[in-house]
């Protein structure tokens, strides 16, 4: 690995989240435990990410770039291509299943008229069907972007997203 | 540390305390099979393959990472344990494609004998396999994903044995894949180190992909022909129209000096032998001046009775002798004799790519200071001056990085370039390229305002540092060689190694290609028994360096030179018409720009394609066997052996063949000549039967054993395979009584080789070429 | 926002706060808050962990080891800094328990932090959550920021000379992480691969350093165990295990939510009782008592106490406290497929028999529920489950293979139905009686 001292050099995130990695890499015992959270708030930023995040952040920790790409490929949340404005993700997992986790899920693709991991054309909503999200005991559960929603029915789950599509007009 | 004891299958064994279970059992003999762990590198415990049983714990336990306790008792061949190694196979084979018939690693695969030893053969799945097309990686680095077992042993041997982390993990779970670190494809040192450890076929190698199958391969393992390293590669070789060809070079018997390594170099660069400009016949210069196929006969009469015409009519001073840096100690030693006794000049020199002189001169009456190349695998501190072995000596730096990894060497590194090395190193001191010597005075107490608090410290921290190893580069020569020995043996127990450039570097020294040292750096002047050696032609004056040589000749005073594996017309930059009155001889692969201007040139055998010996820059003097061979070529030692013949010299007493008659002289192939068989060879050597032949190297290396002292070692040994550490002078040497020595040019001119190029032959090395060219290529890109 | 739930029969104190507002620091003092950190600084960490040991108290995560003797492992003299680490990455299916403390009481985390930090001396904690947690993580962010401004954290914390900081931490969706070792290499921004073990966290943990981890709610237990005495708070369980934790009621229940009840409490009380029964009046055909990874129970076997002992006795697990209900619409092959897709999800790959043996069982369900199964498949979906129980490199391949077993074991004549390419007998009534029709 290398152990190179990261060079200060121009950022491609906004100037708070470039502020916020300057305090986090100096946070812990070792630069390299910002790693994950910096992807996450790149992510949040940017929309997924980019190449040139993994370059800069490899930077700022001083490791190499596919150092970071290990890592990044081994988390769920972390992804490397765009998503919607809103990423629906529905829990599928046993306790919403047996409360109806997958029809909701499936009248979210009807609704939507996206299928699992797929956007639409005008790229406000993403669909994808994840593991438990802890939300077990309100099931079924549904997170868009980081919200929670849950005991939802078809007509409920209707009224969410007619409420983000509100929303992306703003 | 302690031994313990410990029960496995009922059988009482031994082994010290820390030693991993896997480990001593297959010292005992039991085996356990494991995918993932590979002996030096980091533990995984992933392939679940080496479990055992182990009395008091529920689970079963893995091998590889369980440390033998005393009393322990383990059962490994159990059904439960049985059953466990099956299912594991199962779920590989699973999903991983039965392509053997196909497969790169089919024959030699580590899944298929497990699988063929642990019955794995019947499967219950049914469901399709997952597929990826497979993928190029690099000129010389193919991956197909399917047959990957996720052993993680290339990354690991990437990351922590090259220290050059190229490769990744990707994803997770089924979706596990080994990653390139550019995206698609590798930036990395291209050593082939992740393909050779690899179990399977995952990663395959260009030069060898869908060629062949192993057992229709001679193996043969000789040493590699490039650095002054000296390898040992295991040449895997298959018989074709003319000769037998090299098609795979890789080092999977881990024996030898190198062990596990191997760099591009070893692993890559021998399809210099089969470059479509081969010589294969010899040439003669026409009437018009044009170089014209020639047969043997023609071009040996023609070239043997001009030297014999130029030495009878202007002497032997007027005849210049150029010597290889890869030719075989025997080859060397032989052509500064054939120079001295028959040509009766010391105009013989070669390129020197280190002062091997002043070192011998530095060490010289003192006994067993040279360190071996193994040596840097185990010293406990290294201080590193000069050089960049990453570059130059790979498997040094193998050895280097091992040792830090291992035993938590201390390595001291003092470089005017950030080299690579410094990453493993305790200290990294940069001092200008100039300052090497003051350095070198520094150490030995010498104040000097130019070298800051950083140097003091390490010249303090060096102080209490016993069983030293003081490693330099060619930046050090003459008198700053001098005073770092002088330093060195000031502290206790310090050892010394010098780096030259190529694999015979340190043996074209050994054996005196030196127009003023002998044999064994016996000095000209001082010949002692040499003197009624080399008989009555032999010169009592030293003769001419290199580059005078090249000097006289452009005045129109060097009469006839003779090279032998060397292009100095490159190398030294020397103009086509300074040439132009000297009659050259040129022997060698291709038409070089110095044989372009020759007048006979005489086509050769490369290093493996011939037997021999050659000395390593540290010393270590190793066993060249013969692997391929190319119709048309010849040794150097046969055609020096074949131009004092025709020169009327007397063979008996250029090389000591025994009792054959002249007719000997006939074959120079099969069980008679140089590859006679191993068991005569050392018959000849307990002087129980005479050499059959004069072109037998075993002849010379008994002539060499009998007038270099230094050179004492068992035959046995190296005729077993196994490299013997020689010293570069005894210690009553006479070279002690030179007083002006320091006053001598060192004449060094380092070759400047990187990891991808290998002086005039690596041009001829297609994949090392292309290797080199795509990294240019990728470097101009970034650069625009 | 998640319902809150309640019952007569339980016994509220991880939960205490639960709805009072106490993510605001002024009301979480108000309502008792760090008095138990405060008491552990005055009187140090001996008296910590011997009140600890007397609790009873075993951790919550699912291995129910006894907390006081994890804390006790962990060498006093260390030449690397000593860390305490709470996993809250919860993630086992079933388990919502820490999403609601995070959401309702995130001082009780800290404050159990703290006192963690002073019964093994470090100087450090982190508070790790799961990265779909991340509103939860921005109001913990505010309670350690507040405590801090408090004085409870940071250089000589309540006025001694301690001091101790903490820092939250996001996960990025990895179910893995939730293994101890494998969370410390999140933490340390790698991949979630279990490491090699011994040497054990406590001894060799987080940075090199002995390392306490426990899950979030044994932490968030930890200063009501102070408050109200070890002994008060073992009385309150059953035997060898102490106190009371948080159950997470899902599926076919009537009133599922997050109940908090004494250790032992009977299962199938919880279930009719506190869950007001099968939903719609239906029977009941299955419960999975500790989250996913742990084996099935049938009807007639869940008349038990909720504890690690009993359970355990009843071939199962305690596990995480997620008490999945199924009734008898549910069909078991789909149920186990929906099981196994989870853990062929989660698997970090690292080992042959979780990483191929979760992939391999995956394909064979998904078949075999789709109607295309061969007699063989039964006994091989068997065959690769218990070939990677107790074989892999970390429990996650046990946690996929146990509940496999089970299904297959008690459910077979399910199995067998789907055999021949019969359609699924459960799919259609499902689908009639579907929540959302």
């Amino acid at each position: 690995m290398t152990t190179e001292a990261p060079m200060k050099a121009p950022t491609i995130f906004s100037s708070e989240l470039a502020a916020r990695f300057d305090k986090l890499v100096a946070l812990y015992p070792a630069r390299r435990s910002a790693l994950i959270p910096m992807l996450l708030y790149a992510q949040d930023e940017q929309g997924y990410v980019t190449d040139a995040a993994i370059e800069e952040i490899a930077r700022r920790i001083g490791i190499t770039p596919l150092d970071v790409r290990n890592v990044l490929s081994y988390y769920s949340l972390l992804r490397t291509k765009p998503v919607g404005k809103y990423h629906v993700q529905v829990c599928t997992n046993i306790s919403c299943m047996l409360r109806g986790g997958q029809e909701l899920f499936e009248h979210c693709k009807e609704h939507l008229g996206i299928g699992h991991k797929e956007t639409t054309p005008d790229g406000v909503f993403s669909l994808e069907e994840v593991e438990c999200i802890g939300a077990c005991s309100w099931a079924p559960a549904v997170q868009v972007n980081y919200d929670f929603h849950d005991n939802l029915t078809a007509d409920a789950m209707d009224a969410v997203l007619d409420q983000y599509r509100k929303q992306a007009g703003k | 540390m302690a031994d313990v004891t410990l029960t496995v299958d009922g059988k009482k064994i031994t082994a010290p305390a820390g030693t991993l279970l896997i480990d001593a059992c297959r010292k005992a003999g039991i085996e356990i099979p494991a995918f993932c762990y590979y002996p030096g590198l980091s533990l995984q415990a992933a392939c679940r393959m080496c479990v055992v049983r182990i009395e008091k714990i529920p689970k079963l336990q893995t091998a590889c990472t369980t440390p033998v306790a005393e009393g322990m008792i383990v059962a490994t061949d159990t059904d439960e344990i049985k059953q466990s190694r099956k299912a594991m196979l199962q779920l590989v084979l699973a999903n991983h494609p039965l392509d053997c018939p196909v497969c790169d690693a089919g024959g030699e695969c580590e899944l298929q004998d497990m699988t063929f030893k642990y019955g794995a053969a019947d499967s219950n799945f049914v469901d399709v396999k997952n597929h990826r097309e497979e993928q190029q990686w690099s000129p010389v680095v193919y991956f197909d994903r399917p047959r990957c077992i996720l052993c993680y042993r290339c990354v690991r041997v990437c990351g922590e044995g090259m220290d050059v982390w190229a490769l990744g993990v990707q994803n997770r779970g089924v979706s596990s894949v080994i990653a390139p670190n550019g995206g698609d494809h590798l930036d990395c040192e291209e050593c082939g180190m992740c393909i050779d450890i690899c179990p399977v076929g995952a990663l395959t190698s260009d030069t060898y992909r869908y060629k062949t199958r192993p057992w229709e391969m001679t193996h043969v393992s000789t040493i590699c022909t490039h650095c002054g390293d000296g390898c040992k590669t295991t040449l895997g070789l298959r018989s074709s129209s003319d000769g037998m060809e090299i098609i795979r070079g890789d080092n999977r018997d881990k024996s030898g000096i190198n062990g596990d390594f191997l760099c591009v170099k070893g692993r890559y660069a021998f399809d210099f032998a089969n470059h479509k400009d081969r010589l294969t016949q010899p040439l003669l210069r026409n009437a018009e001046g044009k170089l014209v196929p020639a047969s043997w006969e023609e071009a040996l009469t023609f070239a043997g009775q001009r030297l014999h015409e130029i030495r009878d009519t202007r002497g032997g001073e007027q005849i210049g002798v150029i010597g290889s840096n890869r030719a075989t100690n025997e080859e060397s030693y032989l052509l500064q004799k054939f120079a001295r006794s028959v040509l009766g000049t010391n105009n013989i020199d070669h390129h020197r790519t280190a002062d091997y002189v002043s070192f011998a001169k530095a060490l010289a009456g003192q006994e067993q200071r040279a360190a071996s190349l193994r040596e840097a695998e185990t010293a406990p501190a290294i201080l590193l001056i000069g050089g960049d072995p990453t570059e130059q000596h790979p498997m040094l730096a193998w050895n280097l990085r091992t040792n830090v990894r291992h035993n938590r060497a201390r390595i001291y590194v003092v470089n005017h370039q950030e080299i690579k090395l410094r990453r493993q190193a305790t200290s990294f001191l940069k001092i200008s390229a100039e300052n090497y010597s003051a350095f070198t005075r520094f150490l030995a107490g010498e104040e000097n305002s130019i070298f800051g608090a950083e140097a003091t410290a390490l010249r303090e921290t060096l102080a209490t540092e016993p069983n030293l190893l003081v490693i330099f580069g060619s930046e050090l020569r003459g008198a700053a060689i001098e005073a770092l020995v002088r330093y060195g043996l000031s502290l206790p127990d310090t050892k010394f190694a010098c780096l030259g450039d190529y694999v015979n570097s340190r043996g074209a020294a050994d054996m005196g290609l030196y127009p003023d040292m002998l044999p064994g750096y016996v000095p000209v002047q001082q010949p002692g028994a040499f003197a009624t050696e080399y008989g009555e032609r032999f010169p009592a004056a030293p003769g001419l360096d290199l580059p005078s040589m090249l000097d006289v000749a452009a005045r129109g005073n060097l009469a006839a030179l003779y090279v032998v594996g060397s292009n100095p017309v490159h190398r030294y930059g020397v103009a086509a018409a300074s040439l132009k009155n000297t009659f050259l001889i040129v022997q060698d692969m291709f038409l070089t720009e110095t044989a372009l201007l020759a007048d006979v040139v005489l086509p050769i055998a490369n290093l493996y394609e011939k037997a021999g010996t050659v000395t390593n820059t540290y010393g270590d003097l190793q066993l060249v066997r013969k692997a391929a061979d190319r119709a048309g070529v010849r040794t150097d030692l046969e055609l020096i052996v074949r131009l004092a013949d025709t020169m009327g010299a007397d063979v008996h007493a250029l090389v000591p063949f025994g009792q054959g008659t002249r007719a000997d002289m006939g074959q120079s192939r099969g069980a008679q000549s140089g590859e006679a068989d191993r068991h005569a060879v050392w018959l000849a050597a307990q002087n129980l039967e005479p050499k059959l032949s004069p072109f037998d190297p075993s002849a010379l290396l008994d002539e060499i054993q009998r007038l270099i002292p230094s050179y004492s070692f068992s035959r046995l040994e190296l005729f077993a395979g196994n490299d013997q550490h020689v010293q570069a002078t005894s210690k009553n040497n006479a070279l002690v009584q030179i007083s002006n020595l320091s006053q001598r040019p060192d004449g060094v001119l380092p070759s400047m080789d990187t990891l991808f190029t290998s002086g005039t032959m690596g041009r001829y090395s297609s994949k090392l070429t292309e290797v080199h060219d795509s990294r240019n290529k990728e470097i101009l890109v970034a650069a625009n | 926002m998640p319902t809150l739930v309640s019952h007569p029969e339980e016994v509220k104190i991880v939960s205490s706060r639960f709805g009072k507002g106490a993510t605001d620091i002024e009301r979480y003092i108000e309502l008792d808050g760090y008095q138990a950190a405060r008491t552990a600084v005055e009187k140090g960490a001996d008296w910590v962990i011997a009140e600890m040991k007397t609790s009873g108290l075993r951790g919550r995560g699912g291995a129910g080891f006894p907390t006081g003797m994890k804390w006790s492992f962990v060498p006093k003299q260390s030449e690397k800094p000593k860390y305490v680490l709470v996993n809250g990455d919860e993630s086992e299916p079933g388990t919502c328990k820490d999403h609601l403390i995070f959401l309702h009481d995130p001082h009780t985390v800290i404050e159990g932090t703290i006192i963690a930090g002073l019964a093994i001396g470090a100087k450090m904690g982190f508070i790790y959550l799961r990265g779909e947690y991340r509103y939860l993580l921005e109001i913990m962010e505010k309670a350690i920021a507040d405590a801090y401004a408090k004085g409870f954290l940071g250089k000589g914390i309540f006025g001694s000379q301690i001091d101790f900081d903490i820092i939250s931490h996001t996960g990025a969706g990895a179910y893995e992480v939730g293994e101890e070792s494998a969370l410390m290499e999140s933490l340390e921004g790698k991949r979630g691969i279990p490491r090699i073990k011994p040497p054990f966290p406590a001894v060799v943990g987080l940075y090199g350093g002995p390392t306490v981890i426990n899950n979030a709610e044994t932490i968030a237990t930890v200063p009501h165990v102070l408050r109200m005495g070890g002994e008060a708070y073992a009385k309150i369980g059953s035997e060898r295990n102490g106190g009371t934790r948080l159950f997470c009621l899902s599926g076919h229940v009537e009133r599922p939510g997050v109940y908090e009840l004494p250790m032992g409490y009977n299962l199938k009380k919880m279930i009719y009782e506190i869950g007001g029964g099968i939903r719609g009046g239906r029977q009941l055909k299955a419960v999975v008592p500790g989250g996913s990874s742990t084996p099935v129970l049938l009807p007639n076997e869940i008349d038990i106490g909720m504890d690690f002992d009993q359970v355990g006795k009843a071939g199962s697990m305690l596990g995480s406290g997620g008490v999945v209900v199924l009734d008898e619409t549910v069909c078991m092959v789909e149920f186990a497929l929906r099981t196994i897709k989870f853990y062929q999800h989660e698997s970090c790959g690292w080992c042959i028999p979780c990483r191929e043996g979760t992939d391999w069982l995956k394909k064979t369900l998904t078949r075999f529920h789709a109607g295309a199964g061969v007699a063989k498949d039964i006994d091989n979906i068997r065959y690769l489950a218990e070939n990677m129980l107790g074989r892999t490199f970390c429990p996650l391949g046990d946690a996929a293979a146990m509940p496999t077993i089970a299904f297959v074991k008690k459910f077979r004549q399910e199995f067998e139905d789907h055999l021949n390419g019969k359609p699924c007998a459960y799919a259609k009534q499902k689908m009639q009686e579907s929540v959302l029709v």
